[in-house]
């Protein structure tokens, strides 16, 4: 394929991604913040985006498993979450995590689990997609390409 | 704009903030504005770090941290002397109670996460250290 069909690709992909709502404009910005010093920021930043959620979803998990539900500690893992997937602009996996919160504080186990299950639905999901867009991007430079400027107006 | 430019290389800022995606995030946000700036993990550090003699220009401080929260830490700083313009910069809404007790805390300024070029920017004029 030519370098300029997969800029093509890559813009309609990255495009797709803001339409359907997985990323918002703080990912634009993290994509603003990137330049030749720092070639690869953004995928640096959402390499730990991911090592931080998976953490996170372990301990979501256990603390979710426990006789006795500590609510309090669901929630501030919970709002961890929802700050660092707010930080990087993965929206689906933000708004998941405001709709878990109100389950905390109602203390409704059952709510939580079924919103774990959400949440990990919704990180996983954006997990494949961002990957799919950086082996988009490694295609683009590995064929002498530059990843193209992305305006997006909504 | 280029005055500015040269200003804004003399300020110093701490970071504090538990979560590395965060870290990064407004360590490189300071960076492309000329500001020079260091990085904690938590409250204790950014007492600790004051302790040992550094100084600040500006510190963005989370909330939510383990050890020592924004809040205790504010107040200690503030409590040490320390002058500094503290922004607080915590994914809770600005009119939550928490907010509100961390701003009492002794903060200059408080913005909520996601922090942006605008938001930092909209920081450094309202303490005046644009100029």
């Amino acid at each position: 394929m030519e370098v300029g069909q997969m800029q093509r690709q890559w813009v309609d992909y990255t495009k797709s991604l803001f339409l359907e709502g997985f990323l918002d404009g703080q990912f634009l910005q993290l994509q603003q913040l990137q330049d030749e010093s720092n070639p690869d920021f953004v995928v640096e930043v959402v390499s730990l985006f991911f090592e931080d959620s998976e953490k996170l979803l372990n301990d979501l998990t256990r603390a979710l498993e426990q006789p006795t539900v500590d609510f309090k500690r669901v929630d501030a893992h919970v709002h961890q979450f929802k700050g660092s997937s707010s930080s990087i602009g993965a929206q689906r996996v933000k708004n998941a995590c405001i709709a878990f919160r109100n389950f905390c504080e109602e203390k409704n186990t059952e709510g939580c689990v079924r919103c774990v299950q959400q949440v990990k639905h919704e990180y996983y999901l954006v997990k494949s997609k961002l990957e799919t867009l950086f082996a988009m991007e490694q295609q683009i430079m590995a064929a002498g390409g530059s990843i193209p400027m992305l305006e997006l107006n909504f | 704009m280029l005055k500015s430019k040269n200003a804004t290389t003399k300020i110093t800022a701490l970071v504090v903030d538990d979560s590395m995606v965060n870290q990064l995030i407004h360590h490189k946000l300071l960076e492309n504005l000329g500001i020079e700036n260091q990085i904690v993990g938590n409250g204790k550090e950014a007492i600790d770090v004051h302790c040992s003699g550094k100084h600040f220009d500006l510190i963005l401080m989370d909330m939510d941290m383990p050890v020592m929260d924004g809040i205790e830490a504010t107040r200690t700083l503030r409590a040490m002397g320390i002058r500094s313009t503290i922004a607080g910069v915590s994914s809770h809404s600005s009119l939550s109670e928490d907010a509100q007790e961390f701003i009492e805390a002794g903060l200059d300024d408080y913005q909520e996460k996601p922090l942006t070029t605008a938001k930092l920017v909209s920081i450094l004029q309202k303490v005046n250290l644009h100029v």
